[in-house]
């Protein structure tokens, strides 16, 4: 059976982790690839790369960071942000990602999920969501609407129906970010990642809103959700990974120690 | 030359994480397209992911698959990963059916699971593979140790001495890991398993068979 993934997510900006809460007021707390490699050797199961300004500034991603974390950690890596074609694609996996993470692109060209599936394989694929709670209407109907632009812009999408059509269009896994959770430490939004779950045949990876092993535990059972995206719980120390993972394990979940 | 270390690329999905990982082991590979690369090379390795079908297709147009069969004959250390693996069998499902190289007696299937059971396809993430017998490729692996497994086939040899170790998922066993002679192959990917997958690419480098 397969283990549930701890997936530990760094944002990145000019080369420097950085932190917000609902994507505003950023600091910056540390060099991407020293920190991804320590959490490496801590024993996390999956790494994500989030060039969190390209997309905005219509930058390239950092091609050079790319090659240099595939250098010194040996389990996947995803990385995001900034993707705007299939030649943005192939940099990145050709530099030694495991797999690329498309957002906002994929809301205007969903086409580009499929294009990237069959060239690269499913397994390439992710597809990032950034999901609001809001009233739930004809257009809406599981009451989560699809935004991006770090919540900044709607876009009109039923965050479910979005969720199954990106698995048609051939999405290897969905990662789901609660942009109402993130970054609070609360804990991860549970109903439209569990819905989501439930729904889809390929893995589900819940993000925002991460701030005790006790979340992550809820999510993994309650939530339906394959894998866990954490940051600040463990950029800041709070955490360790082996905590987290010793807490998960004994509460009855399978993971990889 | 005789010294090399060959990764045979032929299109088949990347290869730059099996590269770093032997540049880590303090080995500098060579990524080769050339049949004549591969057969002089002291030890190959045969990775790859994607589907059976294009693999095929590329390994012919390539004349790779002659070469890997000389390479096999000629009793130097290969080893398969993922498609690398599937296709020395003699057929994979996949593709409406794929006639592989046929190296190992066996053929690779699709995942069916038992009514009720849900499982989500590619087998995707880390996995614990049991190891049975000692086979000095997959010497010093901790007990319980976890893989990373990304495919939606999986191989079957014939021969059950063959295999090494196995995984379960949905109630599938598969044979995560075999040796046939001079060939180990994993399903999973060493590159990308942490300290498990990095001892097993250290025990092929100084394997001799």
């Amino acid at each position: 059976m397969l283990s549930k993934r701890i997936i530990v997510c760094l944002d990145v900006r000019d080369r420097k982790t950085t932190k917000g809460i609902r994507f505003q007021g950023n600091v910056d707390i540390g060099d991407p690839v020293s920190m991804g490699e320590r959490y490496y050797h801590e024993g996390v199961d999956e790494l994500v790369f989030y060039d969190i300004t390209a997309s905005a500034e219509g930058r390239p991603i950092d091609i050079e960071m790319v090659k240099e974390v595939a250098r010194r950690i040996f389990i996947p890596f995803s990385v995001g942000g900034g993707i705007r074609s299939l030649e943005d694609m192939r940099r990145v996996l050709l530099a030694g990602a495991e797999k690329v993470s498309v957002n906002s692109l994929a809301v205007r060209n969903p086409q580009i999920i499929s294009e990237g599936a069959r060239v690269f394989g499913n397994q390439c694929i992710v597809l990032g969501m950034d999901a609001l709670g809001v009233e739930k209407s004809s257009s809406i109907p599981s009451g989560y609407e699809v935004v991006v632009k770090g919540g900044r812009e709607r876009t009109g999408l039923d965050a479910l129906a979005w969720a199954q059509r990106a698995e048609e269009l051939g999405a290897g896994e969905i990662c789901v970010n609660s942009i109402d959770a993130d970054g609070t430490k609360e804990g991860y939004e549970l109903t439209i990642t569990s819905r989501i779950g439930e729904a889809l045949g390929i893995p589900v990876i819940a993000s925002g809103g991460a701030g005790t092993p006790e979340h992550l535990r809820q999510v993994l059972s309650e939530g339906k959700a394959d894998a866990a995206l954490i940051a600040s719980m463990v950029h800041y120390g709070e955490y360790s990974i082996a905590q987290i993972k010793k807490y998960l394990a004994e509460s009855g979940l399978r993971i990889r120690l | 030359m005789l010294k090399t270390v060959a990764i045979i690329d032929y299109d088949a999905g990347n290869l730059t994480s099996v590269a770093c990982a032997i540049r880590h082991l303090g080995r500098e590979p060579v990524v080769t397209q050339d049949p004549a690369e591969v057969r002089a090379a002291e030890r190959v390795i045969f990775p790859g992911v994607g589907a059976a079908g294009a693999a095929m297709e590329n390994l012919r147009q390539l004349q790779l698959d002659r070469a890997i069969e000389d390479v096999f004959e000629s009793g130097k250390p290969v080893l398969g990963i993922c498609v690398g693996y599937q296709v020395i069998l003699e057929h994979s499902e996949e593709d409406q059916g794929t006639d592989c190289l046929g190296i190992l007696k066996g053929k690779v299937k699709r995942f069916r699971f038992a009514p009720g059971v849900v499982r989500k396809i590619p087998h995707m993430g880390w996995n614990e593979v049991r190891f049975e017998n000692h086979h000095p490729v997959f010497q010093d692996l901790p007990e319980g140790s976890q893989f990373y497994f990304v495919h939606s086939y999986y191989p079957l040899p014939k021969d059950a001495a063959v295999v090494q170790g196995t995984a379960v998922d949905g109630g599938v066993q598969l044979a995560a890991a075999m040796a046939n002679r001079n060939l180990p192959a994993v399903q999973f990917l060493p590159e990308k398993s942490g300290q498990p997958g990095l001892r097993i690419l250290e025990n092929f480098l100084t394997w001799k068979p």
